[in-house]
């Protein structure tokens, strides 16, 4: 009679031991989920940033720079490459991502080639219009910067969360895998280069 | 049931020590007690400091905007947009609501370094102080002060800048305009408002000659200022929207001294320069 409810109590503080454990950690998993989504997101809005910049970069150019034709329709070209790439979160792994960077990497490069050719116009950079749109281009890439990371951090919390046990057992059971990092590219780290 | 408590606060303390593994950096640390005003350079002389403490303070107070100022010794390597975004994010400047937290990062010059500054804005804030602006406000108000070494004298004036930008008592308009040695430009607008209010002036009197309507004056000019005010902010498209902070939550009271960070987040904005 005694030993019967012993092994009740201890079977009834096991399920509910087993039933947080599962719960608290699918809720979080699914929490860390979406953060990575919303980093995901907020990676995608920064470099839009950029692209939106550059039709107005570029006609500011024009109106100086008159025989660089060749690199403004490159970041043009660009740019258009670079818009065209856009991930859902539900797809992001290593492959689309590095799809992602390799377009945004090429708009980078056509930009600091830009910056590079508009070192030969001293009246361009004097232009206000210009100078702001510089300003602007910079804090962009810090945003970049900044997005990137904050997307890592939310990808690396939850990595190293479905690797932690008992979590690693719930994870498996519930498929969630482990996601990709956003790594940083040969080239596509060096922001276009903006001096004064 | 013990034992649940027990993997509960086993959880908690691997979240704990994850959470602040992430954050051990180089950088400063969050200063306790809490200050707005940081020199660990030794360039400000304590009264200076104490004077844009308590200026800081009473803004923070009245709108609930956090700027904070750090002076360094050196940037660890870092670049001074990462360093003053580090500084804000880990310390939480700004409110968590609101994000609306500046950091002022100065590192002067030495013999052998160039000087240089960055102005970090908060999310919350990126609107009402665009990049460009807060360029200007490097080049304009910090950069010429801080070359003849009065470092007191660029900081006060950028952050009256910068405060009444954050408050919206000054648009960004206005202060571009006053930057471009372009006077007409700044009556421009006194001028549209001046003719609308005899427009509306006009109109109102041919309309309403019978009634007897007491208020018209003051009627018509608040048509005008809404009218004058609209015309004011159509020109760009970053639209402030500076009046959701006024009020906000402030996590600690306190009367002349400051209560704390609020856990304030950073995106990367801002703008900075070098001397």
């Amino acid at each position: 009679m005694k030993k019967s409810w012993i092994i009740i109590i201890v079977l009834a503080i096991l399920a509910l031991i087993i039933y947080f454990s599962v719960k608290g950690t699918y809720n979080s998993l699914v929490n860390k989920e979406e953060w990575i989504n919303e980093s995901w997101a907020q990676v995608e809005n920064v470099y839009q940033r950029r692209a939106d910049l550059i039709p107005n970069l570029v006609n500011t150019v024009k109106g100086y720079a008159e025989h660089e034709r060749q690199t403004l329709t490159d970041v043009i070209e660009a740019r258009a490459k670079a818009t065209s790439v856009n991930i859902d979160p539900a797809n992001l792994n290593a492959s689309t991502i590095q799809q992602f960077q390799q377009a945004q990497s090429g708009l980078s490069q056509a930009l600091s080639k830009l910056m590079v050719v508009v070192e030969r116009y001293p009246e361009l950079k004097a232009n206000q219009n210009f100078l702001e749109l510089q300003a602007q281009l910079e804090g962009t890439e810090n945003r970049i910067a900044v997005e990137r990371q904050k997307f890592n951090q939310a990808v690396r919390d939850y990595n190293a969360y479905i690797r932690i046990f008992p979590k690693n057992i719930w994870a498996k059971l519930f498929g969630f895998e482990r996601k990709a990092y956003f790594e940083a590219q040969e080239g596509a780290e060096t922001a276009p280069e903006v001096q004064f | 049931m013990i034992k649940r408590n027990t993997t509960g606060v086993f959880i908690f303390l691997i979240l704990l020590i994850s959470h602040f593994t992430l954050h051990a950096q180089e950088i400063p640390e969050r200063p306790s007690p809490p200050r707005l005003v940081n020199d660990f350079s030794g360039t400000l002389t304590p009264a200076e400091i104490n004077s844009l403490e308590r200026k800081l303070v009473n803004f923070f107070d009245t709108t609930s905007n956090q700027i904070a100022v750090v002076f360094v010794k050196s940037l660890q390597g870092y670049d001074p947009a990462q360093f003053a975004y580090k500084i804000g994010e880990s310390w939480g400047v700004g409110s968590k609501d609101f994000n609306n937290g500046i950091v002022i990062l100065v590192k002067p010059k030495t013999n052998s370094e160039k000087g240089r500054t960055f102005i970090a804005t908060g999310y919350g804030l990126e609107g009402a102080i665009p990049d460009a602006i807060g360029k200007r406000i490097v080049e304009n108000e910090m950069i010429p002060e801080f070359k003849n070494n009065n470092y007191y004298n660029g900081i006060n004036k950028a952050t009256n800048v910068l405060m009444a930008l954050a408050s919206g008592e000054y648009s960004k308009e206005q202060y571009r305009k006053e930057n471009q040695n372009f006077p007409l430009a700044g009556i421009i607008p006194f001028i549209v408002i001046m003719v609308i209010f005899i427009l509306i002036n006009i109109s109102r009197r041919r309309t309403y000659s019978m009634g007897g309507r007491k208020e018209r004056g003051t009627d018509s000019l608040w048509t005008a200022l809404f009218l004058g005010s609209m015309l004011g902010s159509t020109g760009r498209h970053h639209s402030g929207g500076w009046g959701n902070f006024s009020g906000g939550s402030r996590s600690f009271g306190g009367g002349g001294s400051f209560g704390g960070f609020g856990g304030g987040s950073f995106g990367g904005g801002g703008a900075g320069g070098s001397w």
